[in-house]
């Protein structure tokens, strides 16, 4: 346990020494920003309209208008954003060459795996905590409820940390960071729209690629919804990806 | 103690290290001498344990390295080629870093650290970053961040690579520091170096070994190179005037000597040349003649 706290604090210190984090930080929270803006006017629009045709206020769910497609929206940004966040983590160190220190020293190679992770995952918490303000002036100004929205928020975390665990793997793939980010991207959005091909397909492949693709369980959390189910799979393809990125490394050795 | 016993490495097709056993006693340097290419980054990443043999066994204070990696890499001190330091942070920060990775615990992290920085001469660059620090200063932080856990086996590979002079002289001064607690291995281009520092050589070419040299087997080497051609003359007069010279031969313009055992100084012989007026020109030690010999030999004869 304190070998993966030395590797994380090391890691979280370079995260934040370097502009990368704070770059993307303030991408990040302008995109969503703008994107919560638009969501927003034309949840505002849809409601005139509604109050305008009768329709009973207390029946608009502030939760599925405005949050659902919100969270939608800041998914697919960080598809392409926390790849970026874990390029560095392994790419860096085969290209600086400090990976023959690191694997030389009496710590075992998941402490370092894990470390790693756990640090760009910090950050990623951090981002979503400031996002956070988006929700607090929906409260404000409005009756959200809070539970769905938690709910969404860890769905939204737990993807996030699907991305990073395939970008650890990614990172330990190769000595190049923009290669690690290409990598990361494209596997995440592959497998993020992997039941577009069962859709077509036979009953039973249908089934199997539904549950593989990151849609289907988004999907569920948004809708507020928290199922064990859900939290199992992100939970594991975590575990998976960075299982992948220990076999790398075992891999490597003895090739 | 090193003890590498028919170690072999492949990559591939490309056998990097072939069959290759030497060991070396407890509290001294050896140095580790071939050609780039040679395979000695490749043997000294085995010893570290961050690479697997393909064949063979080595050894640290009679620990498998294969067996029991955790103990191999608690008692190793590893100074990659490329000086492994983090630009991002300042050199406090990189060997706290380093400390609490090689598990010293914090009532003695502090001190730990004093002493590694103490020896390594870096107080004038403590609180500066990493990236901005110069090469030497880079250097002796790649030392620093070896020695900081006190190891038994300490592994250098060309700790002295693209140094001026002087600090070259400091890193040296800085390896023998650490003789009386560490076993030592390091490599390098630099024939004199190992001469100085080190009690013994390996010489390896394309991944296999070509000699074992000792400090007494290469003392007992010399090479004098002369204005003009040598006549044998000369030769006959030494071998008279030092019966510790074996052989004295005259090669064009170089003078190559053997001693029975290795001399404690060659004055008394360089006066006798100096009177007999032979204009001396350069005088190689030992090690550089056999080294040259052995490694240069077998092109000649590949040619």
């Amino acid at each position: 346990m304190r070998s993966i706290w030395i590797i994380a604090k090391k890691e979280l210190q370079v995260f934040l020494y370097t502009p990368i984090a704070y770059i993307l930080t303030a991408f990040f929270l302008l995109v969503s920003g703008f994107f919560f803006y638009n969501i927003l006017a034309w949840v505002n629009e849809q409601t005139m309209r509604l109050m305008q045709s009768g329709y009973p206020l207390d029946r608009i769910n502030v939760n599925q208008l405005l949050f659902a497609p919100f969270f939608n929206n800041m998914a697919v940004v960080l598809m392409f954003l926390l790849p970026l966040l874990s390029m560095r983590l392994f790419a860096d160190e085969k290209k600086m060459r400090t990976e023959e220190m690191l694997l030389t020293a009496p710590v075992p190679l998941a402490a370092i795996i894990i470390g790693k992770y756990l640090a760009a995952l910090a950050i990623y918490a951090g981002i979503l905590l400031l996002t956070s303000t988006f929700a607090v002036f929906a409260f404000v100004h409005g009756n959200p409820e809070l539970a769905p929205l938690l709910a969404a928020y860890l769905g939204l975390f737990l993807m996030g940390a699907v991305f990073i665990a395939i970008g650890t793997f990614a990172s330990a793939l190769t000595e190049n960071q923009v290669i690690a980010a290409a990598i990361s991207i494209s596997a995440i959005l592959l497998i993020w729209v992997i039941s577009w091909i069962g859709e077509s397909g036979p009953g039973a492949w249908k089934g199997v690629l539904a549950y593989l693709s990151f849609l289907t369980h988004f999907r569920n959390t948004i809708g507020g919804v928290i199922d064990t189910q859900d939290i199992v799979y992100f939970l594991s393809f975590v575990a998976l990806s960075l299982y992948l990125t220990r076999a790398v490394f075992e891999f490597r050795k003895w090739r | 103690m090193i003890q590498v016993e028919h170690v072999s490495k492949r990559f591939g097709d490309v056998k990097a290290v072939d069959d290759i056993s030497f060991r070396v006693e407890k509290g001294k340097i050896w140095g580790f001498l071939g050609p780039n290419g040679a395979g000695k980054t490749t043997t000294m990443r085995i010893l570290t344990g961050y690479l697997p043999a393909n064949e063979g066994q080595a050894r640290l204070n009679n620990i498998d390295v294969s067996a029991d990696p955790r103990a191999i890499q608690k008692m190793v001190g590893y100074l990659p080629e490329v000086v492994p330091v983090y630009g991002e942070l300042t050199v406090k920060e990189f060997l706290r870093f380093v400390a609490e990775l090689n598990g010293i615990e914090r009532k003695k992290m502090r001190s730990a650290i004093e002493r590694a920085v103490e020896m390594a001469n870096l107080q004038g660059v403590y609180g500066r970053l990493i990236r901005n620090i110069s090469r030497g200063f880079r250097q002796r932080l790649g030392i620093a961040q070896a020695i900081i856990h006190e190891p038994a086996v300490l592994i250098l590979d060309e700790p002295t690579i693209g140094l001026d002079p002087a600090q070259i002289i400091e890193i040296r001064e800085l390896i023998r520091q650490f003789k009386e607690s560490a076993t030592i291995i390091l490599s390098s281009h630099i024939l004199a170096e190992i001469t100085q520092v080190c009690d013994g050589a390996v010489i390896i070419k394309q991944g296999r070994l070509k000699a074992t040299l000792t400090r007494d087997e290469w003392g007992k080497n010399l090479e004098i190179v002369t204005n003009g051609p040598a006549d044998d003359g000369i030769c006959g007069s030494i071998k008279q005037a030092f019966p510790a010279v074996s052989e004295a031969l005259a090669d064009g313009s170089t003078l190559k000597l053997e001693f029975k055992e290795a001399p404690g100084d060659f004055n008394p012989l360089i006066r006798h040349l100096v009177e007999k007026d032979v204009k001396i020109r350069e005088i190689k030690a030992g090690l550089e003649a056999l080294y040259m010999k052995i490694v240069l030999a077998e092109d000649g004869r590949a040619s």
